[in-house]
C-alpha cells in the first residue's frame, strides 16, 4: 500500500481478554441482537433453487418401479434427478464407500433419498417431493442389535480388546453380578436445522454448509461432480449447534444441492425441515450392552467380560470409531483387572447412527456405572465407595486397551467433591427419609468421568492455522476448526492474543475455509482447540520470529530477545505500540502473515492388537446428582447437582463452565426425557418435537454448582489447558445412577433394578415396581 | 387489507398468502432474519416475537405485549397490532437490559435460540418490575436451547431486572387506537382469502357467503397443517378478534367463558373459582401457545390427548354452539363421537363454554403425567371431581385423556364410588374397575401398560391428598 493507515493509539496497559481470562462469546453481542447470521439468513440471490429429496417409505425394500411424472410437473418445479444424474461417485461415504447418494436398487430404511428436487420455491420443492409413486418389493427389516448380532448382519467385524484373562478371572471369582442394560440413542437437536447454500463459481461450486468438517464437504461435493479438489470450495462461519450431527452428516445435502448447481448452473439452497432432520440424518447410537463382573469382598474388579452391541445403522459412517470408543470407555475411570470388551458393529434397517457428543463414549461408560451400582447392592456397601475403590491407581494403572493411565486426579476430584457436596451428611438424611415415606423416595449419586483425549484415527489429529497481522496492529485468524457455539473462535482470538500480548479485540477469527486452510480434520473429538489453538500458536510463533530477527537487525540489538507485553513490543530500552512496530516492519518488508501446522504427539493404536496409546490425556470431572421420585406415576425432579470438572488451566472459564454445565443438561435429556423410538416397521416415531423432549429450563436443578478443577495438563497443550466438549456430557449419568438409587430404595437398597436408559417416568415406575415385587417377595419368604 | 405496526411502523398488506405465517412474512418479504425457523411447529421459540396488543373494551388505550410463536402465527391475524422482533427492537444501537445480561452470562454458545430468548425475556422484563425464578421459568417455558443448560440464561433474566431501562421500541411507541376500516380486515389473493371479522353479525354474514371456510382462532394446532404438511386453505375466517367469543363472564352459578379466549386470558379471571385448574393450565403447551392457543380450540380440536376437555368433563361443562341456524346448547360429554369427531356441523362454532360455579364441598384434583414438566402432551391426564356428603360421596366424575380415542369418564370406576363412603376400599374398588373402563394404546408417549398403571395410581394419589390433606408429588402443582 502507499500510505499506511494512522496508528490507533494503543497506550501501554496489560491486555484485556488474553488465555485465562472469562470473555463473552465472540459473537455475543451479534446472537443477542440477531446479527449473527446462519446459512438461511443470507439474503438470496436471485434464481435460488431450493431442495427436497423424496425418500423411501419402507425400511427394506427393492425399488420396483419409480414414476415421477406428477413430481415433475407440480407447480415450480424446474428439475428432478436420480442417481443416474450423478456425474460422479454415486456411492459416498465419510470412511468407506457404502452409501449411496440416491437409493437406486435397494432400500435400507424410512426415509432413504430415492429421487431429489429442485423448485423455485421452499413450500414447492416440499409439496412436489410427496407426489411421486414408487412401487416396492418389501423386505423384512432388521431392526434389533441383539438378532443382527444372532444373524451376524454386521457393518464391520467384531473388535476386541483384552487384558489378562478374564475367563480364568470369572470361573475363579468369590462373586459375581452381571446383567443387559439398554441404553437408547439420542436425537441431536441442534436448534438449526442441515443446510446449506451452493453457489456456481466459474470453475466448479462454493458451498456455504452448516458443517462440523468442511474439508469433507469440499471432497465428497467434489467427487459427486468429478471435479478436482482445488474446484470446489467450502466454508462455515457458524452453526446454529453441531453436537456431531454435523460431523458427516451436512455433506449428504451438499453433494445433492450440488449437482443442482453443476447442471443448471444456478444457485441452490437446502434446507432440512426439523421432521425431515429427524427422520434422515444419524443419531446416537442405540446400545444393548451385557455385562459380568467378578469382585473381591470389598468390591474390587478381579474380572470384566463386556459385549457392546452398537446399532449402527444401514452403513458404517463412523461406527467404527464410535463403537471402539464405547469399548475405550467401558473403564470409565476403573480398572476392570482381567478383562475382556467385545464390540459389534450391528448393521439394521435405520438411518445410518453417526457422531454424537461422547461419540459412544457415554454408552460405554454408563455399562460400568451401573455394574459399580450392582456391586454395592450385592456387597450392601454404598455405591460411592465401590467407586472409589476401584478408581485407577499408580499400582493399578493399565486400561483393558494397554494405555498406562498416568495422571490420577479423580480421587481427589471425588473427595473434594464429596465435602462441597456433603454427600455423606446428605446419604443420611436421604436413607431416613426414604425409611419414613411411602409414596416419595430421594436418589443420590456422586459419578466420575475420565474421557480420552484425541481422535482414535491417528491421522486426524493434525491441524492448521493462518495468522494475518495488519498494519494497524489488528490480527486475522483462520484455522481448521469451526464454530459451533463451543467458544473455538473465542479461545483461538485469546491464544493469539496472548502470544502477541495484545487486547483481544484486535483479534478476529473469520470464517473456516478450505481455499485458506486445506485438508482439515474435522472438529470433534472435542480436539479443536487443542488442535488449532496450537497451530495459531505456531503460527505466531513464526510471525514473532520474523520480527525478533527484524528487530535485531533494525535496533543493532545483542542477543536480547523483544518482548510482547502491555500491548507493547519492547526491546531493550525501546519501546512502542504493538501498532506502531507493526507498520515499522512492514516499511522495512518483514513478513508479517503465517501458516502454522500441530500435530499431536505420542499417540498410537493398533487394532490388530487391540492395545496401545490412543489418548493423548484424559479429561476427568465428577457429577453429584440428587432426585426426588414419585413412587405412584415414576415422575421425577433433579433437586440438586454438584460438579467439578477438570479442564487443565482454563483458557476462558466463562466458556469453560458453559461447556461444562451445557454438556451436562445434555447428557441429562439423554438419560431421562429423551426417548427415541422406532415402530416394528422400522420407522423413527420421536419425529418431532412434540414426541421428542429435550430438557428445559424447568428441568434443570435449581441447586446446581459447577465449579473447575484447575490444575495443569500435565502433558504439553496449549496453555496447560484441557479439552472441555464432550467430557461433561457424561456427567449426566449421575442423574441416572440417583433415579436407579431412588428406584433401590423402595426394595431397602436390596437389589439395583433394571433401568432402560432414558429412565423416563415410564421406566422409573417399571424399576419401582421391579423394587416392590422384590421386596414382597423378600418379605414374603422372610416370613 | 390487513394493517399493523411492525417495528414501530405501520405496514397495509393485502395481496398476500392468507396461508402465510408471520415468520416466514418477516424472513422472506421484509429481510428481518432475526427471529429464526427451528422447528415450525411451535415447540422451540427460536421464532419467538412480541405482539402488542390494545386491551379489548371500549377506549382501552392500554397494550398488552405477548410472547408468541411467529412460526404458527398467521400474519393474517396480526390486524391492528404491532409486531416487535428481534431485529427492531433497539433504538439507536442501545442494547435492551435483556441483551446486556445475556452477554455478560454467557448466555448464548451456537446462538440459534438467543433471538427467541431474548424476545421472551424482554416480553417479562418490560411486563413487570421485578421477578422470581419462577416467572422466568414460566417465561422460558416455550423456548428450547441445547448448548446452555440454560443456567445463565436464568441468571441473564433475573439481573436483567438490575440493568437500567432505556429506550427501545415497544416503550417508545404510544398506544395507537384501532385502524379505519371500510370492510372486513383480511387477505386475498385470487386463489385463498382470510378474514378476520370483528363482530358475530360479520362472521354470520361470511359463514353463509363461504360455506366451506375453516375457522381458524389462535391457529396454534391449525397453523402446523400449513407448516408441517405444507397444505394451502383457500378460506380462513379468524373467530380471535370478535369481542362476543372473547368475553369472561359469570351470572349467578355460571360462569361463562368465550370460546375465542386465549388461555393467557382466562387463567387470571379462572382462578377466584377454579384455582386448580388454572394450576393445570399453567402446563398447557407453553407460554407462547398459551397466549394464542383457546379453550375453543382444544375443545373443538377433539385430539384425545387435549388437556383441557378432561378437566372440563370433570367440572361438567357444557358448550354453546352457533351457527348461521341459531344456537345450541349441549352437554361436553355428548360433544365426542368419536377419533376427532364432534358434534359441531359445518359453519357452526362454539361459542362459549358453560361452567357452574363449584359448590362449596367440592374437591377438584387434576394430574398431567409427561414424559416432560412443560410443553408436553400427557400421556395420562387425570381430572377428578368430589363432593362429599359426609362420608359419603355424593357427586363424582373421573375424566381422562390420552386412555381412549376421546377424552371421557370412567364410567365403571364412577359407579363404585358414588353413593359410596370415601374409603380406601371403595377407592381400590373403583381403581380396578379403571382396567374395564379403559384398555389404552400404546404409542410414542407411554405403553398401554404404563397408562393404565398410572390412570390407577393417580385415583390412589388423590385418594391419598383428600383423605390425609396433602399433597402428594414432585412438583408444587399439578
Amino acid at each position: 500500500m502507499r500510505k499506511l493507515t494512522a496508528v490507533p493509539d494503543t497506550s501501554e496497559h496489560s491486555p484485556e481478554g488474553i488465555a485465562g481470562q472469562s470473555v463473552p462469546h465472540d459473537s455475543a453481542t451479534k446472537h443477542v441482537t440477531g446479527r449473527a447470521e446462519y446459512i438461511d439468513d443470507i439474503a438470496e440471490l436471485p434464481g435460488t433453487l431450493h431442495i427436497a429429496v423424496g425418500g423411501s417409505a419402507h425400511a427394506h425394500a427393492k425399488i420396483k418401479h419409480l414414476n415421477l411424472d406428477a413430481v415433475k410437473s407440480s407447480p415450480g418445479v424446474v428439475c428432478v434427478v436420480t442417481s443416474e444424474d450423478i456425474p460422479g461417485r454415486r456411492i459416498i461415504g465419510p470412511v468407506f464407500h457404502d452409501e449411496l447418494l440416491l437409493a437406486y436398487d435397494e432400500i435400507e430404511y424410512v426415509g432413504q433419498p430415492v429421487f431429489a428436487v429442485a423448485a423455485e420455491s421452499f413450500e414447492q420443492a416440499q409439496r412436489a417431493v410427496k407426489l411421486a409413486l414408487i412401487e416396492y418389493e418389501i423386505l423384512t427389516p432388521l431392526l434389533d442389535v441383539k438378532l443382527a448380532r444372532e444373524q451376524e448382519s454386521y457393518v464391520l467385524p467384531e473388535h476386541v480388546m483384552q487384558r489378562g484373562n478374564a475367563s480364568a478371572a470369572m470361573s475363579s471369582a468369590r462373586h459375581k453380578v452381571h446383567g443387559e442394560l439398554v441404553v437408547r440413542g439420542q436425537e441431536h437437536f441442534y436448534l438449526e436445522g442441515q443446510v446449506c447454500y451452493v453457489t456456481p463459481t466459474e470453475d466448479g461450486v462454493h458451498v456455504l454448509s452448516s458443517s462440523q468438517h468442511p474439508a469433507e464437504v469440499q471432497k465428497m461435493v467434489a467427487e459427486t461432480l468429478a471435479l478436482p479438489l482445488n474446484k470446489v470450495h467450502a466454508e462455515v462461519r457458524r452453526m446454529g449447534g453441531g453436537f456431531g450431527g454435523k460431523e458427516t452428516q451436512a455433506a449428504h445435502l451438499a453433494c445433492v444441492a450440488s449437482i443442482f448447481v453443476n447442471k443448471l448452473r444456478r444457485p441452490a439452497k437446502y434446507r432440512l425441515s426439523r421432521r425431515d432432520d429427524m427422520v434422515v440424518t444419524g443419531k446416537r447410537h442405540d446400545f444393548v450392552n451385557e455385562y459380568e463382573i467378578a469382585f473381591d469382598d470389598q468390591g474390587k474388579i478381579e474380572g470384566t467380560v463386556m459385549s457392546l452391541l452398537g446399532m449402527c445403522g444401514f452403513s458404517v459412517d463412523l461406527s467404527q470409531g464410535i463403537i471402539d470408543r464405547a469399548m475405550f470407555h467401558a473403564d470409565n475411570a476403573y480398572f476392570l483387572n482381567h478383562a475382556k470388551v467385545s464390540g459389534y458393529y450391528c448393521k439394521t434397517h435405520t438411518v445410518s447412527n453417526t457422531a454424537f457428543r461422547g461419540f459412544g463414549g457415554p454408552q460405554g461408560m454408563i455399562t460400568i456405572e451401573a455394574a459399580m451400582d450392582d456391586i454395592a447392592r450385592y456387597l450392601q456397601i454404598d455405591p460411592l465407595t465401590v467407586r472409589k475403590r476401584n478408581l485407577y491407581t499408580a499400582e493399578r494403572d493399565e486400561t483393558h486397551y494397554g494405555q498406562k493411565i498416568e495422571q490420577h486426579n479423580i480421587a481427589e476430584i471425588i473427595a473434594e467433591l464429596e465435602n462441597t457436596s456433603d454427600y455423606w451428611r446428605r446419604r443420611e438424611a436421604i436413607t431416613a427419609f426414604n425409611a419414613s415415606n411411602q409414596y416419595i423416595k430421594k436418589g443420590l449419586a456422586l459419578t466420575p468421568v475420565k474421557f480420552g483425549i484425541s481422535f482414535t484415527s491417528k491421522h486426524l489429529n493434525q491441524a492448521g492455522a493462518l495468522v494475518n497481522v495488519y498494519t494497524d496492529g489488528t490480527i486475522n485468524i483462520n484455522h481448521g476448526g469451526t464454530e459451533m457455539g463451543q467458544g473455538l473462535y473465542t479461545k483461538v482470538a485469546q491464544i493469539v492474543a496472548s502470544e502477541f500480548q495484545v487486547d483481544l479485540n484486535a483479534v478476529m477469527v473469520t470464517s473456516t475455509r478450505t481455499d485458506k486452510i486445506p485438508n482439515t480434520s474435522p472438529t470433534a473429538a472435542s480436539s479443536g482447540t487443542d488442535l488449532n489453538g496450537k497451530a495459531a500458536q505456531v503460527a505466531c510463533g513464526k510471525i514473532k520470529a520474523e520480527m525478533q530477527a527484524f528487530a535485531k537487525r533494525y535496533f543493532n540489538l545483542a542477543d536480547q530477545a523483544i518482548e510482547f507485553a502491555n500491548n507493547q513490543v519492547i526491546m531493550g530500552e525501546n519501546s512502542m505500540s504493538f501498532a506502531e512496530f507493526v507498520q515499522l516492519a512492514y516499511m522495512n518488508r518483514v513478513s508479517l502473515s503465517s501458516t502454522g501446522f500441530y500435530k499431536t504427539p505420542t499417540i498410537h493404536y493398533d487394532r490388530e492388537t487391540g492395545k496401545g496409546k490412543p489418548f493423548f490425556y484424559f479429561a476427568n470431572g465428577a457429577a453429584a446428582a440428587e432426585v426426588t421420585i414419585d413412587t405412584l406415576t415414576g415422575e421425577y425432579r433433579v433437586t440438586r447437582v454438584d460438579i467439578l470438572h477438570d479442564v487443565g488451566r482454563s483458557l476462558s472459564p466463562g466458556i469453560d463452565i458453559g461447556q461444562i454445565e451445557g454438556g451436562f443438561v445434555q447428557g441429562m435429556g439423554w438419560v431421562t426425557s429423551e426417548e427415541l423410538l422406532w415402530n416394528s416397521s422400522g420407522e423413527v416415531i420421536s419425529n418431532s418435537p412434540a414426541n421428542y423432549k429435550i430438557p428445559t429450563a424447568f428441568d434443570i436443578p435449581e441447586i446446581f454448582n459447577v465449579n473447575l478443577y484447575q490444575q495443569d495438563c500435565p502433558v504439553d497443550t496449549v496453555y496447560a489447558s484441557k479439552a472441555v466438549g464432550e467430557p461433561p456430557l457424561m456427567l449426566g449419568i449421575s442423574v441416572w445412577c440417583a433415579l436407579r438409587d431412588a428406584c433401590a430404595s423402595v426394595a431397602d437398597y436390596r437389589i439395583s433394578p433394571d433401568l432402560t436408559v432414558p429412565a423416563t417416568p415410564e421406566q422409573v415406575l417399571f424399576a419401582v415396581e421391579q423394587a416392590k415385587m422384590f421386596k414382597e417377595k423378600d418379605s414374603g419368604q422372610a416370613l | 387489507m390487513i394493517k399493523f405496526l411492525l417495528n414501530g411502523s405501520w405496514v397495509m398488506e393485502t395481496e398476500l398468502d392468507p396461508n402465510m405465517s408471520v415468520l416466514r412474512y418477516l424472513r422472506t418479504k421484509r429481510g428481518l432474519s432475526g427471529s429464526k425457523e427451528g422447528c415450525a411447529s411451535g415447540d422451540c421459540g427460536a421464532c419467538t416475537v412480541l405482539i402488542g396488543e390494545r386491551s379489548k373494551g371500549n377506549g382501552s388505550q392500554t397494550v398488552k405485549y405477548h410472547a408468541v410463536n411467529s412460526c404458527i402465527t398467521l400474519l393474517g391475524a396480526m390486524h391492528g397490532k404491532h409486531i416487535v422482533t428481534v431485529d427492531g427492537l433497539n433504538i439507536n444501537e442501545e442494547t435492551h437490559p435483556v441483551q446486556q445480561a445475556m452477554i455478560a452470562s454467557h448466555g448464548s454458545q451456537c446462538g440459534f435460540c438467543t433471538p427467541g430468548i431474548v424476545m421472551s425475556l424482554v416480553g417479562l422484563r418490560e411486563s413487570q418490575t421485578s421477578c422470581s425464578r419462577k416467572d422466568v421459568l414460566e417465561s422460558l417455558s416455550g423456548n428450547l436451547c441445547r448448548c446452555t443448560g440454560y443456567r445463565p440464561i436464568i441468571d441473564a433474566a433475573m439481573a436483567s431486572f438490575d440493568v437500567a431501562d432505556n429506550k427501545n421500541i415497544i416503550n417508545t411507541t404510544p398506544a395507537w387506537s384501532a385502524p379505519e376500516q371500510e370492510e372486513v380486515a383480511g387477505l386475498h389473493t385470487v386463489d385463498a382469502d382470510y378474514f378476520s371479522p370483528t363482530s358475530e353479525a360479520e362472521l354470520t354474514e361470511l359463514l353463509t357467503k363461504y360455506p366451506g371456510a375453516r375457522l381458524i382462532a389462535g391457529g396454534t394446532d391449525l397453523a402446523l397443517e400449513i407448516s408441517q404438511n405444507y397444505r394451502s386453505f383457500d378460506c380462513l375466517i379468524s373467530l380471535s378478534d370478535i369481542e362476543e367469543l372473547t368475553e369472561l363472564s359469570e351470572a349467578g352459578n355460571t360462569l361463562y367463558v368465550g370460546a375465542a379466549a386465549t388461555y393467557s386470558q382466562v387463567m387470571p379471571w379462572l382462578k377466584t373459582w377454579y384455582p386448580e385448574v388454572v394450576e393445570l393450565f399453567e402446563r398447557i403447551g407453553s407460554l407462547q401457545i398459551r397466549n394464542r392457543g383457546t379453550v375453543g380450540g382444544n375443545i373443538a380440536n377433539a385430539s384425545p390427548i387435549a388437556d383441557t376437555p378432561p378437566v372440563l368433563l370433570a367440572l361438567d361443562a357444557s358448550l354453546e354452539l352457533a351457527s348461521t341456524a341459531g344456537r345450541r346448547v349441549l352437554s361436553l360429554k355428548d360433544f365426542f363421537l368419536s377419533y376427532k369427531q364432534t358434534q359441531l356441523q359445518n359453519g357452526e362454532y362454539i361459542r362459549r363454554i358453560i361452567l357452574p360455579k363449584p359448590e362449596s364441598n367440592a374437591i377438584v384434583k387434576l394430574y398431567k403425567v409427561s414424559k416432560r414438566y412443560e410443553d408436553d402432551i400427557s400421556a395420562v391426564m387425570a381430572a377428578f371431581y368430589l363432593e362429599l356428603e359426609g362420608a359419603r360421596i355424593k357427586t363424582v366424575r373421573l375424566a381422562f385423556g390420552g386412555m381412549a380415542a376421546v377424552p371421557k369418564y370412567a364410567d365403571h370406576a364412577q359407579t363404585k364410588l358414588v353413593g359410596a363412603e370415601f374409603t380406601e376400599a371403595s377407592v381400590a374398588a373403583a381403581i380396578s374397575a379403571l382396567g374395564e373402563d379403559f384398555a389404552p394404546l400404546s404409542d410414542v408417549r407411554a405403553s398401554s401398560a404404563y397408562r393404565l398403571k398410572t390412570a390407577q395410581n393417580l385415583l390412589r394419589k388423590a385418594y391419598l391428598e383428600i383423605a390425609n390433606n396433602m399433597s402428594l408429588g414432585v412438583f408444587s402443582h399439578a
